[in-house]
């Protein structure tokens, strides 16, 4: 029937237009499986893709997701450019936090003030870089895959996490619950929008898009960078050294996924907790590939994936479906991307012969 | 005799060119037909409809006297034919074995193959051990690994694209003796080359094709060089004047440099010594994998492992400098494989600029200036008469030679004291080869000392000033070219020169 034809050069028009197919594809699979649940699929869509943007406080809820989703991912299209297949941005985040967390609550004399806050965050940038760094190092010294390493240091982090928060780092007054005392509001991030949870962290995160986009498309570094991806016998005969690459890859991302663990200890939050990101690095994961690893081309997937994090925990409350809707779209998403992706390199032909 | 395959009228056209307007061809069993034309002329698209890669928008196909419709290259294995490909499709991380494998019917046992292999490269003199990985091979070592691939299928018709360009003048003759062989036995060949000579010396029948179109079928005995020259670009090739002159200052001096091999299968540099002075080209001949990748390696810098003394550039020390600090002090370096390392195939043609030019004038404060870029690369493109949309164009949107032509321009733009060049026109069509020697002969004469490494002797007599040739790691005394022979050369490339330095090695002025 259908026959894949492989095209002569690979499309752009395509490159450019599978995510948006994988979008439409997304929402087509997510009415069928409202349908299969029993629910109205319009009143499902309605849910993920209608209810979190009517209103002003739907808005900033939205922008609260992103923040966070934007910043890691614009670490992984960095990575990813360089061929630096980091999968642990989660983890990275997580040591963020808890850096960050445990800055402030060091600091935390109620007085607060811009240059403090500076101080908590570049901590959790600083946390971030180091988990990268032992990744970076494993893999520079003894050519370890960076995907395992990343991703088992990402489980480490959680437990190191957990075992802090349920330790040195609980709240003395806390009722024994497992989290560490509030910051006090001088410390967290400037709300943006009065009566909403809006912070700065969206402008930090727009900020690092477009410095993200500068560093790829105008700076050496990040030409160098993308020479050793795209061809690494170019990037030796330039004298582009791929060790500089990994490094500067793994700290960027590290930063920012750190400086996204702190965002949201110093945002929404106010403290640490045993869960601090419902998997925003594995999702920001997604968000740079529908993105098409561009630091501007990944704003528009992170609102996408914003969307699936608020209709999610909408359709828990209104429509009684389980907390793994989120996930579900989220990996609807990836399969539909990696589906249309195929048709960057190939057409799909109608055959009507009935040869065989 | 029987008609194996004939074309009638062939037409394909691209979104931006038409590569086949109307093309006819016909090849007899047991005929060794060469189609001859330059890069971009349509010989490749042609080739590739035959053989089912692409699919023609109109004409016929006949198949022995029976009209077929050669869907994909399986299909046209079926029937009988097959193809050694100028661009090589082997996985590097796979053996010779296991790539060959790929193409037979699974089941096939490796070590059965591997004998298969070993006896089939034994009768065509084509050196070869199955067990060694591709990633590990020259360029050289892959054709041949090509070139057995098809004939372990025993085909009827093999077609060969620019197959000799990498063997000794000895084995080109031994292929040659193969190839009669095998038509001799009734198998058509369709021989693809750009060497008049061996064209002429080789094959019963000649169509040269112009723009996608033919321009003649000739009987290629019957013509001169000349005359299928002109057929071919409808002008004569430029001809390299050779100006006797003194040699200059000495530029480049390689002194017992020596190099462990740096993966199982590398050759290791066994003291090398030879020297580049200002103003002369130095040819280094050779049979491929021999010590070339790993001196050129050496020498640019992608490894830096020679001892600090071993390279000396002019007055500094270079064995351990990194491929930057090399070009900063002067050096230039065209690699053979002009794709993925010498230039970034994804990226447009100002951007490859940058690989190797990083200096204030193209990058400030950290960031490149990309106007400075996309007017080198438009001078460039404009000097060395690429063919090419402009400087936007992607790298890999450029034909070989044109390529070739950009890298090499690029190269020469810089204003090196020392080119380094590999395989300059390997692949690449006579007008644009003619091209870029004249280059290189004139950057000799601006004063630049040059060393061309290329496993085409003809080339190299025709622009060397004096020659070297590399075997097993070594590196021969040198010898000036009016005074060599093709078969003294010949016997080198096998490793045997006479070790007296005071008899063999030319004296330095």
């Amino acid at each position: 029937m259908f026959k894949l034809e492989a095209r002569p050069t690979p499309s752009s028009l395509m490159g450019a237009l599978s995510p948006l197919l994988a979008v439409v594809l997304t929402v087509l699979c997510g009415a069928i499986l409202f349908i299969a649940m029993g629910k109205d699929p319009l009143a499902g869509l309605a849910v993920f893709f209608v209810e979190p943007i009517k209103d002003l406080q739907g808005w900033s809820e939205l922008g609260v997701k992103i923040a966070p989703l934007l910043l890691i991912s614009v670490g992984l299209a960095i990575c990813y450019r360089a061929n630096v297949y980091n999968i642990g941005a989660e983890g990275q985040l997580v040591v963020g936090a808890i850096s960050g967390g445990a800055a402030g609550l060091y600091l935390d004399d109620g007085s607060g003030g811009a240059g403090i806050i500076a101080l908590v965050l570049l901590a959790g940038m600083a946390g971030g870089m180091a988990w990268a760094a032992i990744t970076a190092f494993l893999r520079d010294r003894f050519n370890a895959s960076e995907i395992l390493v990343s991703l088992m240091l990402v489980y480490i982090a959680q437990l190191l996490l957990s075992y802090l928060v349920y330790g040195v780092l609980k709240d003395p007054e806390g009722f024994n619950f497992p989290q560490s005392k509030m910051l006090s509001d001088k410390l967290l991030l400037p709300i943006l929008i009065p009566e909403t949870r809006l912070h700065f962290g969206i402008v930090l995160a727009g900020a690092a898009a477009v410095a993200g986009w500068l560093y790829l498309s105008r700076s050496i570094s990040g030409f160098r960078l993308q020479v050793g991806g795209m061809a690494p016998h170019a990037a030796r005969y330039a004298g582009f050294s791929s060790r500089k690459s990994l490094w500067t890859s793994m700290l960027i991302c590290g930063a920012l996924a750190g400086l996204a663990g702190v965002g949201e200890v110093i945002g929404p939050l106010g403290q640490l907790t045993p869960s601090i990101s419902p998997g925003y690095g594995f999702a920001a994961i997604i968000v740079a590939f529908v993105g098409r690893l561009h630091p501007i081309g990944v704003v528009f997937a992170s609102f996408i994936m914003a969307l699936f994090y608020i209709g999610g925990e909408l359709a828990q409350s209104r429509l009684g479906m389980p907390s793994a809707i989120t996930g579900v779209f989220q990996g609807m998403l990836l399969f539909a991307l990696l589906a249309c992706d195929v048709l960057i390199h190939y057409k799909l032909r109608l055959d009507l012969g009935g040869r065989k | 005799m029987t008609t194996r395959l004939e074309l009638h009228s062939i037409s394909k056209r691209y979104p931006s060119v038409i590569a086949n307007d109307g093309i006819n061809l016909t090849v007899e069993a047991g005929q060794i037909h060469a189609v001859l034309g330059e890069n971009g002329a349509g010989k490749s698209t042609l080739m590739k409809i035959i053989y089912g890669a692409v699919k023609p928008d109109s004409g016929r196909v006949l198949w022995n006297g029976k009209e077929v419709h050669i869907a994909n290259p399986a299909v046209a294995r079926e029937l009988g034919i097959a193809m050694v490909f100028q661009h090589f499709s082997l996985f590097d991380t796979l053996t010779v074995a296991e790539n060959i494998a790929l193409g037979l019917p699974s089941g096939t046992r490796l070590d059965e193959l591997e004998r298969r292999i070993e006896a089939t490269a034994r009768q065509y003199g084509l050196e070869l051990e199955p067990q060694r990985h591709v990633h590990t091979l020259s360029v050289g070592e892959c054709q041949r690994v090509e070139i057995v691939r098809a004939l372990l299928a025993k085909p009827q018709l093999l077609i060969l694209d620019e197959p000799t360009s990498v063997l000794t003048p000895a084995a080109v003759e031994k292929l040659f003796e193969t190839l009669r062989q095998l038509a001799a036995e009734g198998c058509s060949i369709l021989y693809i080359s750009h060497k008049l000579d061996e064209i002429r010396s080789l094959c019963h029948t000649c169509t040269v094709v112009r723009a996608g179109k033919n321009t003649g079928v000739c009987d290629p005995t019957q013509e001169t060089a000349a005359s299928l020259s002109h057929m071919m670009i409808g002008a004569a090739p430029p001809a390299i004047t050779h100006v006797e002159r003194a040699p200059g200052e000495k530029m480049l001096s390689v002194k017992n440099l020596c190099l462990s091999k740096s993966h199982p299968f590398a050759v290791e540099l066994k003291d090398i010594c030879f020297d580049l002075h200002a103003g002369e080209i130095v040819g280094l001949a050779g049979v491929s994998g021999n010590g070339q990748q790993e001196l050129l390696a050496a020498l640019s810098g992608e490894d830096a492992r020679a001892a600090a003394a071993s390279i000396m550039m002019q007055q500094t020390p270079a064995g351990r400098l990194p491929p930057g600090r090399r070009r900063a002090i002067g050096l230039g370096f065209v690699p053979e494989e002009r794709l993925g390392r010498g230039a970034v195939p994804e990226m447009s043609l100002s951007d490859n600029v940058l690989l190797t030019l990083q200096t204030k004038q193209t990058i400030r404060h950290g960031f490149v200036r990309a106007r400075v870029l996309v007017e080198r690369a438009a001078q460039i493109i404009e000097r060395f008469k690429v063919k090419a949309s402009g400087p936007a164009a992607l790298a890999r949107s450029l034909s070989g030679g044109n390529l070739q032509k950009y890298i090499v321009g690029r190269e020469v733009m810089r204003g090196p004291t020392v080119l380094v060049v590999a395989q300059p026109t390997w692949g690449v069509d006579v007008g644009a080869a003619a091209q870029i020697r004249a280059e290189l002969v004139a950057l000799r004469d601006a004063g630049c000392a040059l060393l061309v490494i290329s496993e085409e002797l003809e080339e190299l007599f025709e622009i060397s000033d004096r020659m070297h040739v590399i075997a097993k790691g070594r590196v021969s005394p040198s010898i000036k070219t009016g005074d060599a022979s093709v078969a003294l050369i010949g016997q080198w490339m096998s490793g045997l020169w006479t070790q007296d330095a005071s008899e063999g090695r030319h004296v330095q002025a």
